[in-house]
């Protein structure tokens, strides 16, 4: 009979898995303590799934033992009727283990997807309730993985436990003390074998696993370059380098095909061991136990309990290769398991207040001697001692070179990261005494790194405003100067984005996200350079338009053209986090050098030339 | 997002799999073959010489006569032996050599999927998501795979042992046969029941899974998005549905994947009885055995039958746990071959681009590396002429849509003569990148023509056209590796030294040096590490390193800051100087200094001219560098 080889690779590949390394983790006791917590509701598949695969492997091994007296009855010339008594009892049983095996498979298909259901949402949620710092503190491909590959990982090996890990060693523990009520000594056979069997595959799987864990890597690494290239293939296709990335691409893929084999060949031992273990057995079954048979007059051995005997070696052997498969399954699923720990045992490193503030006065923001730090290990803070009183309803503008810190600056006000030292007030109030979503509701951030959902512009829409009416979404469009290009998608308002806004325009993302902001109708509006895809003649015009439509509402925008911030109230200059001066278009001109210098460099020539 | 569909043509796709296999193993793949049957088939064996050695312990068990019967169990057993060798050696090689034919024939069909994507247009990638080509070179090889490794090895092992079992069962007693298959039927249709449940829903659990995986990339990727707009509530409850589609339909699937092998099992324990009951009342009425030996039923028939009864019941068991492998693995190879089979780039060119030297006012080829370039055509008539690259770039008349259906581009004239800058300026969507797109064959055009040095681009062989274009991309791509190797890929045999100039010439030295490794710095994943405007001084120093006679950058200033921008200007300068440039910003500083400027709008030049003559006309040129100031 063929069995299933226990090679970790095929095992992991046949249940969708991936090999993964970490290097860092939670030690084993406290995953295991996290992961727990999600178990919940299905506790109680997860307790019934061993009890009726217990069940079941009785009854499997009990089944051989009838049919052994099955066999010995009809060998005897019994009548029928005894034949018929035990072939009765034998159906019962059958039938009686068809009920464990079904609920057994029930119940742990149950348990293990509801433990991955609540794990997906356990690390889901606990997203949703991260800061910013924590956001950072994840790649989000990282995140995706963990909740998609990792989760699946966890929910095989889940399966595998509650099913096999408790199979196997019952199995393998009745398997023997049947073989040795039936067999008496013939059974010592197993005891000799099955260490061997035992021992063979540790030292495989000993062997095998890191190797495959190497080659997993360079099989991630061999897929994340087509990825690049895919990615990349505007630029492969204008540098003509299509050959030289076939040539490096067939290097690899011949390198890594190379360490499969290597690695597959080491694991394609296990078929055959496990078939010369069975061979071993049944030989000796043979000549042994016939030996037995005729010596002792069927006394001590008949032929009933002989291949019952088979059936019970078979029986050892594979559970002892269920075993190890089961062994590699948690291996491997260790590591995914403490991916998933990191993430639900991540604190949210904002603290609400106990007794929040539930109004906001007006739109007045204030720093007060403030320094930032993304990481307290940071050696430079990334903004250090500002000073800024800004009134409510000014329209502020904030410039400064690449690394100035301008965005961090406006991330501060409504609370995306807290102050390292000193206090941001809002309205007069300091922002941590405010309930975050109140604070959040009324300081609007358009983010720099402008982001879209799928879904209708409508639905987007609402984000902003989840009770916004037509009218309302149509003034913030017009506002935006997103209404005209709107108007011209056939389906307008309902036309749908796809995932990222790639269906719209850099320029028509950006209105679209000042819109949805709008909608908020803030007192604190904050646009991070979000008008940089969008021509200077709309730029102006959205800016004239919350001029007019929003005069209380604070405007900061941080931009890079100077044209963009030109008209503002004051505009702050950032220089290497700290204000290098705050002043009108004209104060600046005249004081500062770096605004001189960028706003010549933007407008040298028009100058001349107007003049 | 339908990923996850089965196969359209089952059958045609199992064949050309199979048939690359044999083209790909002409020799490996039959021995393999072979040893696989000799494994099955003498797996399959054992019970006819257990029947001989019970029916020998039958007869003579009840003398205790051991020493009579022993020369002849012994011969059963060495026989038995000399079987399990064969058939272990058998295994041991077909294993041995089925990891050299899965990887190997993996890696060829990566191969091929890979070096047949790098010649397809750039039309595909832009209507195929990245996700799921990506998901051929994954999930897809990966079902492959299963498919090669386990479900082949394993369909013909289940072939052979049913086959086997079926023969020496009917050699036996036609009756006992008859019983064994009719379970078999009542099996295969469970199976065909239950199995079919179970693939379906694990064809449905993969697209939830996508599903879910798609969304929580989207939420992930804009998790600071939901955070600004207090959205974390409604993104919740967004998530449980979909979760909990994944949890239904995944746990259905799981559901029938485990209970098909105790059903499974359970059926071969009643057929179990059923084989020893109707044994039994055979036996008891002795009714007249049918068979192929001729041999009379008897006890030593009926136990071995038992235990065949088990094997076969065995094998069917394990088929039906390979059906959703060989659907889902079909189903993956018909989409390795959707991209294997697309169409590569149409290229007609004959003309092609040579490095040459100037003898006597003649052109001449030179295989020594000069500065010189020159295009080479030969005629039918056997006669080669050769023409001085010179970069002068025309466009004629010509339409452009990219779905044959919107006009995209229409009417399109340009004259670029070398040595000159030509800036292209509009909103967003007025079809400026195009414009660009057409030049370098990545589009090809409905109407008109572009006439570069006198030929038509489609005369020129596509990659020495490509070659004699530098471009400078809005979105900068850089690849994994060193920042010296990402400068050298715009010529693979630079030095460090004209790397370094380059990287100089573009401004970028100085921030590169300023890096904790230098030249020798890693990027990672797109210059993540890098600010944005970084990685446009890099992609411009790996242009300026292949020195193209002809350069387009396409925004590729538009994250340098204009302080940086009025820095590093004088190296573009250099850069540019002695090229044809096309040049596309948004930032009006950037194309002031070009020698024309065109107006785009809604896919049509509406102005055109230099700077100071825009200027003049007091036209759209003119509203957009002055609007900021002049909305009324």
């Amino acid at each position: 009979m063929l069995i299933r080889p226990a090679d970790p690779f095929t095992a992991a590949e046949a249940f969708g898995m991936e090999l993964y390394c970490t290097e860092e983790g939670e030690n084993s006791v406290n995953v295991i303590r996290i992961l727990k917590q999600s178990i919940r509701e299905y506790k109680r598949a997860s307790v019934l799934a061993p009890v009726m695969v217990t069940g079941e492997v009785i009854l499997e091994c009990i089944i051989p033992f009838v049919t052994a007296r099955l066999i010995n009855e009809i060998k005897a010339g019994s009548g029928l009727q005894t034949i018929l008594i035990f072939g009765f009892f034998l159906i019962v049983m059958a039938m009686l283990s068809l009920f464990f095996g079904v609920q057994a498979g029930n119940y742990s298909a149950s348990a293990s997807t509801g433990f991955a259901k609540n794990l997906r949402k356990d690390m889901y949620y606990r997203v949703q309730d991260f800061s910013f710092e924590n956001i950072d503190h994840f790649e989000t491909s990282s995140l995706v993985t963990r909740m998609t590959t990792d989760v699946t990982n966890v929910q095989m090996a889940y399966m595998m436990l509650v099913r096999l890990a408790f199979r196997s060693p019952i199995m393998l523990v009745f398997s023997f003390i049947m073989a040795f009520i039936m067999g008496g000594q013939v059974a010592w056979i197993f005891v000799l074998v099955a260490p061997i069997l035992g021992i063979g595959l540790s030292l495989l799987i000993w062997k095998a696993l890191p190797i495959f864990n190497a080659v997993f890597k360079k099989y991630d690494a061999l897929n994340d370059s087509v990825q690049e290239n895919i990615g990349g293939m505007r630029v492969v296709k204008s540098f003509t380098r299509e050959d030289y990335e076939k040539e490096k691409f067939n290097a690899r893929a011949e390198d890594l095909a190379r360490d499969f084999v290597y690695a597959e060949k080491l694991v394609s031992v296990t078929n055959p061991l496990m078939q010369f273990c069975l061979y071993v057995v049944v030989l000796f079954v043979m000549s042994f136990g016939s030996w037995l048979v005729i010596t002792s007059r069927g006394s001590r051995l008949d032929v009933g309990q002989l291949s019952a005997l088979l059936t019970y070696s078979f029986q050892i052997l594979s559970s002892l290769m269920m075993l190890s498969m089961v062994f590699v399954m948690v291996t491997i699923s260790v590591e995914s398991a403490k991916r998933i720990a990191e993430v639900l045992s991540e604190e949210s490193s904002m603290k609400e207040s106990a007794h929040p503030v539930r109004t906001i006065r007006d739109g007045s923001v204030d720093f007060d001697h403030v320094s930032f730090k993304y990481s307290p290990l940071a050696e430079r803070p990334v903004l250090s001692d500002i000073e800024l009183h800004i009134r409510s309803g000014e329209m502020i503008g904030i410039l400064g070179g690449t690394g100035s810190s301008k965005s961090s600056l406006t991330q501060l006000i409504s609370r995306l990261y807290d102050v390292t030292e000193g206090s941001v007030r809002v309205g007069g109030v300091d922002v941590r005494n405010y309930d975050l979503k109140l604070l959040r509701d009324q300081v609007a951030v358009v983010l720099q790194k402008n982001i879209l959902f799928s879904g209708s512009i409508k639905e987007n829409l609402r984000w902003g405003n989840p009770n916004a009416t037509e009218e309302e979404m149509k003034k913030a469009c017009e506002l935006a100067q997103a209404s005209e290009f709107i108007e011209l998608f056939p389906d307008r308002y309902d036309t749908h984005i796809e995932q990222g806004g790639s269906n719209v325009s850099g320029g028509q993302k950006q209105r679209l996200c000042i819109a949805r902001a709008l909608l908020k109708k803030p007192k604190v509006l904050i646009l991070d350079d979000s008008t940089s895809a969008v021509d200077t003649r709309t730029d102006a015009l959205i800016r004239k338009g919350m001029q007019e439509y929003i005069p209380d509402t604070t405007k900061i925008i941080i931009a890079q053209r100077v044209s963009s911030v030109q008209e503002a109230d004051r505009i702050v200059i950032l220089d290497k986090g700290r204000i290098a001066a705050v002043g009108t278009h004209e104060e600046l001109l005249e004081k500062s050098p770096i605004y001189r210098e960028v706003y010549e460099s933007q407008n040298r020539k028009g100058e001349e030339e107007d003049g | 997002m339908d990923k996850k569909r089965g196969a359209k043509h089952f059958l045609p796709t199992l064949k050309r799999v199979l048939s690359f296999l044999f083209s790909f193993y002409p020799v490996l793949l039959p021995v393999t073959i072979f040893c696989i049957l000799l494994n099955a088939a003498v797996s399959a064996i054992p019970s006819v010489f257990q029947q001989k050695i019970l029916s020998l312990i039958e007869k003579s068990w009840r003398e205790g006569n051991w020493e009579g019967v022993a020369p002849e169990i012994l011969r059963w057993v060495l026989i038995l032996g000399i079987l399990y060798l064969i058939s272990l050696a058998a295994g041991f090689i077909y294993n041995f050599l089925m990891a050299t034919i899965t990887q190997g024939s993996l890696k060829k069909f990566r191969e091929r999927m890979f070096n047949g994507m790098q010649d397809l247009p750039i039309r595909y990638f832009d209507t195929h998501s990245h996700g799921d080509i990506m998901s051929s070179y994954t999930n897809d090889i990966d079902t492959l795979r299963q498919l090669i490794s386990i479900c082949i090895p394993q369909a013909l092992v289940s072939f052979v042992t049913v086959a086997t079992i079926i023969f020496i069962m009917l050699y036996y007693s036609l009756w006992m046969s008859a019983i064994v298959l009719i379970g078999s039927v009542v099996m295969t249709r469970v199976v065909k029941k239950v199995g079919g449940g179970s693939s379906h829903y694990f064809i449905r659990q993969q697209q939830e899974l996508a599903r879910t995986e798609g969304y929580v990339q989207e939420m992930m990727n804009g998790q600071k998005v939901v955070k600004v707009f207090n959205h974390e509530e409604a993104a919740k409850r967004d998530f449980d549905r979909i979760n909990e589609e994944l949890f239904r339909v995944s746990e259905k699937a799981n559901r029938y994947a485990n209970i098909l092998m105790p059903i499974l099992a359970n059926i071969g324990n009643i057929l179990y009885v059923f084989v020893a009951v109707f044994g039994g009342l055979l036996l008891a009425l002795k009714v007249p055995n049918l068979s192929l030996s001729g041999m009379a039923l008897q006890i030593s028939i009926v136990v071995p039958f038992l235990n065949m009864t088990k094997q076969f019941a065995g094998q069917v068991g394990q088929i039906s746990t390979e059906i959703t492998s060989v659907v889902m693995g079909v189903a993956g190879a018909e989409r390795i071959f959707a991209l294997m089979d697309e169409k590569p780039e149409s290229d007609k060119g004959r003309i092609s681009l040579v490095r040459c030297e100037e003898k006597d006012g003649r052109i001449e080829e030179t295989g020594s590396r000069t500065e010189m370039w020159a295009w080479k055509k030969e005629e039918p008539d056997g006669k080669t002429e050769y023409r001085r690259l010179r970069g002068d770039v025309e466009l004629h008349g010509v339409d452009f849509s990219y779905d044959g259906r919107k006009t995209v581009l229409s009417e399109i004239n340009v004259y670029a003569r070398p040595g000159q800058k030509v800036a292209f300026v509009g909103a967003t969507g007025a079809g400026k990148t195009t414009i660009t797109n057409l030049i370098n064959r990545f589009y090809d055009i409905q109407k008109g023509e572009i006439i570069y040095d006198g030929f038509s681009i489609y005369d020129i062989r596509l990659k020495d056209l490509r070659r004699s274009l530098g471009i400078i991309l809005q979105d900068t791509v850089l690849f994994t590796g060193t920042v010296m190797e990402n400068i050298r890929y715009g010529k693979l045999d630079a030095t460090d030294e004209e790397c370094i100039a380059a990287a100089r010439l573009a401004g970028a030295d100085d921030f590169i040096t300023r890096l904790p490794k230098g030249y020798e710095t890693e990027i990672h994943g797109n210059g993540g590490n890098l600010s944005q405007g970084q990685r446009q001084l890099l992609s411009i120093a790996r242009a300026a390193v292949a020195d193209p006679p002809v350069m387009i950058m396409d925004e590729a200033t538009s994250s340098i800051d204009t302080r940086t921008e009025a820095i590093v200007q004088k190296g573009m300068d250099a850069l540019m100087a002695g090229r044809t440039v096309f040049v596309i910003a948004h930032r009006l500083s950037t194309v002031r200094n070009s020698d024309v400027i065109m107006v785009m709008d809604h896919g049509k030049i509406i102005e055109r001219g230099s700077h100071e003559e825009l200027i003049r006309a007091r036209g759209n040129y003119y509203q957009l560098y002055t609007g900021a100031f002049e909305l009324e």
